[in-house]
């Protein structure tokens, strides 16, 4: 539609096309328009009036699940996914609570961070070398993981959690009634995570590759190189949400974030990244974090259980992919 | 609607198919008498496979109708198709290849004896229906592929380009079959590049250019193949005509060393044997009909695939391609015919013309706006390319898309510059403007190998032209001397082939100073 | 070169041609019984009374992740994959188990066939939903895997429900001698009912079609879209005996999918099927099973920790299908 025709017609965003336009161009539109409806129904379930406090809660369980969203939309954008970020945020937060003890925290971090990597560097290569499909993949490493971190649970008998103090502070304290704490990392990540997307050479390969890998190839782009380090990045990420999810709960298990690996694939899709690969960005993941936090408040509001929220986010993901496709005009094989 | 009301068996009228800004066919029409067999010919890119899929159900056409036997039929998939008696056979046959040739011919309910007859008809008795068909040859896959057509005896029998790629005995029992149909109560259409097999077998010949139907020519006399040739490449616009008067002048020094060498390059089963020299400065055209080598020789020159054989030299040194990366890395930059296979559809043109900028590993961080900025526009303006909108690149047309391609390269860097037919599909202003630019390129040092289907560029473009055909240089022509008549000939290897019409001189395949004056007069 | 045309079903000639050409085209299967032979004689040699008791053990913990394998087998012949499998099986087997607690034997029966029912249902929804939103076979399943999961939980949000006791005693216990474990003969049977006359027919080789080549298969008059719809029916139907035999051999039913989804690629893998479709048929991945099960039998044996023999597996599945993968890129560079 150029510009001669756009003043011609009438309000374009009522038509059936214009509707399509705005989706496809500006998708935060109709997210954050999602979210406010939300908020109100959320409201008019739960008595009393709107308090900051709700929305300080809402953001502190919504950023664990925006990091491991972003280890999602990374990956997605590259067509694949990332399986393992449950497991490896369990893992990780689970090596913390055991190693501070005898090795200081610090040090308990930077070897969770390096497991971490290393799983993100096997799922790499099997991905970008092997050229397994990467939901294969990360499945089957996310099984490596479980298995290993149970290992490392009988290795280590003390039944303590061990969160320690910092973490639990960072995961699970509110200032001034509505400023999560974490926020004060998560805000420099996501901002890491954007200027990655956008503003290094590293991020246009993601596009690139996910948009058209034999484009990208004839322009001397090596995906193999590009893959492994991005599942690297995603596996440390996952590690880093591993921290504030153990913080969150004060609880160091094996199995803590894996219910939070339905919603991360969720939230990304939701906030418009593309299951095909070379289009969404980290805005629209995080408000999709936020929509699933908000809808999760919702259904336990309203009494419902668990499996309740797996049927709505697996049809979620159906009905939403769905719908991007037949808007962008893409298809699969 | 009376039953055959002109006599028809196959009436195809106003067909139209597009493929985003493609246009494939534009109101094509094709009518087959019963028990004739009609040839459907046409360059590369006309068409033709376009209407035998649409006829035969594999492909939905934008418009169209379709009669058989005065009676209208939708025909959207095979099985519809099969049912009113048009089947096809492809150049790749539809045979699964891991299932062995009994199980195929269950799958598609193929009777018996009537396979057996045309099986032992076609001269291939020895069959095995136990091998799996991944197993057997191409030839043989197509002679089952054809067998199987016609024992189900179709109405309209379409053969895609049935003998390229079999041997002279296979090619010669395929003949005699289809010669043998005719005259009977069914028809079969003909696609092939070779004259001397439409001579020998069809009634009559409708010839497609750029998706219209322009003329049906009766096989026969001895005139049919120029005038199907003259058909073929159609009058010469007149802003074409003009740039004609202004052809490349080449800027070649002799003495320089050659950018590209290759010597006896071979791979796959296409390409044979090739040697061929660029050098700086100069343009070199490639013109081949479609599959006689030339994917397997561009693939090779930009690195996606590697030769089987032979050697390849860059600047006088031997090098071996592994990847695109390592092409680029001497210089040596590629812009594909498709530009889907070159193009990041859903990103912005400055995404995709700065795409290489990113691609080496020391590239990955921070991206150098302010450096990049200006390569970018450069190239932007150089190409004269339209981004009004900052949308995604599959907005815009195919020749703004094909411009971006060719930007990515002039903005990156080039030494040499491979173009396959980059103009394939493109608005003539456009081609005007992307000639200019290969010969400015070429001015400017770089050495340019463009194969083209469109052989009216080669004068206005290059300095000579290279004839490929069976995956080995067949004929060289200097620019002065390739007229689209010469070319086409020497394309389809006619001159060793065909008895000439007398007016036409021949055009010898290793006298260089080619002789392209008289014959069929060309204005 | 063998003489001429025989009707297409047949093979020609001579009982020694047919017989070598059974072993060319069956070499990776073989290449499996005889990798499961070593096992078994390496199992004896760790576990010396390794004997009847041992072999029924290891038929029943089999049977279900051989029917799930079987599943997998359908939805990848036809250049699929169904993730949701593990998930259908625990919903149908908790559905089983619901039904079928404290009712007569006879209503058992009953129940049995409408959760076959069920399992077409599921299947059909998954294909469907395929085929139609053009959203790809590994999102949709994986996003089924938590619908049907959390329809599980619905059911039965506790192991729990019964089993008729027929069903029961159909797997447990040996049949004629103590080596034969009915759970054994349960599996070749219903293999035999439901696999063969499908594989035989028009549609099973459609289903090869599909998988081989989508537009070979298109082109020779083959229905894509109804191929494929049928191969996700198929794993469905496979997925509800899967979770009917997990109902009969545990006598309860679990809500929890277990590792069956995963494990059945790797058997698919392992057991020369192509993750590209087109090749193998169900016998290799279910000697896969059996290979697996066996060493992880074989690791209890040796006192290794069952948390370390599920890191040996998962470490094995992983490696299998990177290799399997491996061996694909080449295939197609052939």
């Amino acid at each position: 539609m150029n510009v001669a025709e756009a003043m011609t017609t009438g309000p374009r965003w009522l038509t059936a096309s214009g509707i399509r336009s705005i989706f496809r161009d500006r998708p935060m539109v109709p997210l954050l328009g999602l979210l406010a409806i939300l908020v109100v129904v959320s409201e008019v379930i739960r008595p009393g009036p709107i308090s900051l406090n709700w929305a300080g809660v809402m953001i502190r369980a919504a950023v664990p699940l925006a990091i491991l969203a972003g280890c999602q939309t990374l990956t997605m954008l590259t067509a694949g996914i990332d399986l393992s970020v449950g497991a490896v945020a369990s893992m990780s937060g689970f090596l913390v609570a055991t190693l501070v003890g005898d090795l200081g925290l610090p040090m308990a971090i930077v070897i969770a961070l390096v497991v971490s990597a290393v799983v993100g560097f096997v799922n790499g290569v099997g991905a970008g070398v092997f050229r397994v499909h990467p939901l294969i993949m990360t499945l089957g490493m996310s099984l490596v993981v479980l298995g290993l971190a149970n290992v490392w649970q009988l290795l280590r008998v003390q039944t303590g959690s061990g969160v320690p103090i910092e973490f639990r502070q960072l995961g699970a304290n509110i200032e001034f009634g509505f400023l999560p704490v974490s926020l004060l990392l998560f805000v420099p990540l996501a901002l890491i995570i954007m200027y990655i997307l956008n503003r290094t050479g590293f991020g246009r390969l993601l596009y690139a590759i996910g948009d058209n890998e034999v484009a990208s190839r004839l322009s001397g782009a090596k995906s193999w190189q590009v893959l492994t380090v991005l599942y690297v990045i995603s596996a440390v990420l996952a590690g880093i949400a591993g921290f504030l999810f153990s913080g969150l709960t004060n609880v160091a298990s094996v199995t803590l974030a894996n219910s939070a690996l339905l919603p991360s694939v969720a939230a990304a899709v939701i906030g418009g990244t593309s299951i095909f690969g070379g289009r969404g960005n980290y805005s629209g993941t995080m408000i999709g974090a936020l929509i699933l936090t908000v809808i999760s408040s919702i259904l336990s509001s309203l009494g419902y259980p668990e499996a309740v929220r797996q049927i709505l986010f697996g049809s979620l993901i159906v009905f939403v992919a769905a719908a991007y496709t037949r808007i962008t005009g893409e298809a699969g094989t | 609607m009376n039953e055959g009301s002109n006599g028809y068996l196959l009436e195809a009228t106003d067909v139209s198919k597009q493929y985003g800004a493609v246009v494939a066919l534009r109101s094509a029409s094709l009518q087959v008498r019963p028990g004739e067999v009609h040839a459907l010919m046409g360059a590369n890119g006309a068409g033709k496979s376009t209407l035998v899929k649409i006829l035969t159900g594999g492909v939905r056409p934008d418009s169209g109708v379709i009669r058989v036997r005065g009676a209208e039929r939708k025909v959207h998939s095979p099985a519809e198709a099969r049912r009113g008696g048009l089947v096809s056979v492809y150049q790749e046959p539809a045979l699964i290849p891991d299932l062995d040739i009994g199980s195929n011919l269950r799958l598609t309910k193929t009777p018996i004896e009537p396979f057996r007859h045309w099986i032992h008809a076609l001269g291939m008795d020895d069959l095995d229906q136990t091998r799996m068909a991944r197993d057997l040859p191409l030839a043989s896959l197509r002679i089952i592929d054809l067998a199987r057509a016609l024992a189900i005896e179709p109405d309209v029998l379409m053969l895609d380009e049935i003998t390229a790629a079999l041997p002279a005995d296979l090619t010669e029992s395929v003949l005699e079959v289809v010669n043998g149909l005719r005259g009977g109560e069914r028809s079969t259409v003909f696609i092939s590049h070779r004259m001397t097999e439409i001579a020998s077998v069809c009634d009559r010949a409708t010839v497609l250019r750029e998706g219209k139907t322009v003329g049906v020519v009766d096989v026969g006399d001895n005139r049919s193949a120029d005038r199907i040739v003259e058909l073929m490449l159609g009058e010469i616009a007149d802003d074409v005509a003009e740039m004609a008067e202004h052809p490349a002048s080449s800027h070649r020094e002799e003495s320089e060393r050659p950018r590209l060498e290759m010597r006896n390059l071979a791979a796959d089963a296409r390409l044979r044997d090739v040697s061929l020299e660029v050098h700086p400065g100069e343009v070199v055209g490639v013109v081949a009909l479609e599959g006689q080598g030339q994917d397997e020789l561009f693939d090779i020159l930009s690195g996606s695939e590697r030769r089987a054989a032979g050697e390849l030299l860059v600047n006088g040194q031997q090098v071996d391609f592994r990847h695109p990366a390592d092409a680029i890395r001497k210089g040596i930059v590629f812009v594909p015919a498709d530009r889907a296979e070159a193009l990041l559809m859903q990103r912005p043109v400055r995404d995709n013309i700065a795409l290489p900028f990113s691609a080496p590993l020391r590239r990955w961080g921070h991206i150098r706006a302010r450096q990049e900025r200006p390569k970018v526009d450069n190239a932007i303006d150089r190409l004269q390319i339209d981004i009004r909108a900052q949308r995604e690149v599959r907005f815009l047309s195919g020749g703004n898309q094909q411009k971006v391609t060719i930007a990515r390269w002039v903005a990156t860097g080039l030494e040499t510059m491979l173009c396959f037919d980059p103009t394939r599909g493109i608005d003539i202003r456009t081609k005007h403007q992307i000639y200019p630019l290969l010969r400015e390129l070429a001015a400017s040092g770089a050495a340019v190998l463009l194969y083209t289907s469109e052989l009216s560029e080669i004068q206005l473009a290059c300095d000579r032209a290279i004839v490929i055909f069976g995956g080995k240089v067949v004929a060289e022509i200097a620019a002065s001397d390739a007229d689209e008549t010469t070319l086409l000939r020497a394309a389809h290897n006619l001159s060793s082939d065909a008895p000439l019409p007398e007016e036409v001189v021949a055009v010898s395949v290793s006298d260089d100073s080619g002789a392209g004056d008289g014959g069929t007069s060309r204005q | 070169m063998t003489t001429t045309l025989d009707t297409p079903t047949k093979s020609t000639g001579s009982p020694g041609v047919t017989l070598s050409l059974l072993v060319r085209r069956n070499t990776w299967t073989l290449g499996l019984v005889g990798i499961l032979a070593l096992l078994l004689v390496i199992t004896r040699m760790i576990q010396p009374n390794y004997g009847p008791a041992g072999i029924q053990g290891l038929a029943i913990s089999v049977l279900p992740l051989a029917l799930a394998a079987v599943a997998q087998t359908c939805a990848v012949l036809a250049r699929g994959i169904d993730l949701s499998i593990g998930s259908m099986m625990a919903l149908t087997s908790v559905v089983s188990a619901t039904l079928m607690e404290e009712r007569s034997e006879g209503f058992a029966v009953v129940v049995v066939i409408g959760v076959l029912v069920l399992g077409l249902a599921l299947g059909a929804i998954n294909g469907a939903l395929i085929v139609f939103t053009r959203v790809p076979d590994i999102v949709v399943t994986l996003a089924m895997l938590f619908v049907w999961a959390g329809a599980a939980l619905l059911v039965l949000n506790t192991p729990g429900g019964g089993s008729a006791a027929w069903l029961r005693r159909l797997t447990l216990g040996p049949v004629f001698i103590d080596w034969v474990p009915k759970a054994a003969v349960l599996l070749a049977v219903v293999v035999a009912v439901f696999w063969i006359p499908i594989r035989r027919s028009r549609l099973g080789l459609s289903l090869y079609a599909v998988g081989s080549d989508p537009l070979a298969a298109f082109r020779s008059g083959v229905s894509v879209t109804g191929t494929k719809i049928f191969s996700y029916v198929l794993a469905g139907l496979f997925s509800a005996l899967g979770g009917l035999s997990l109902t009969a051999t545990t006598g309860i039913g679990t809500p929890v999918p277990g590792p069956y989804t995963l494990m059945s690629v790797a058997a698919v893998v392992l057991g020369g099927v192509s993750l590209a479709g087109g090749t193998g048929g169900v016998l290799g991945p279910v000697i896969a099973v059996v290979i697996l099960s066996l060493l992880r039998t074989d690791m209890t044996f040796l006192n290794v920790d069952t948390n370390l023999a599920t890191v040996v597996q998962g470490l094995i599945l992983v490696g299998v299908v990177m290799v399997g993968s491996l061996i694909q890129m080449r295939r197609r560079e052939t």
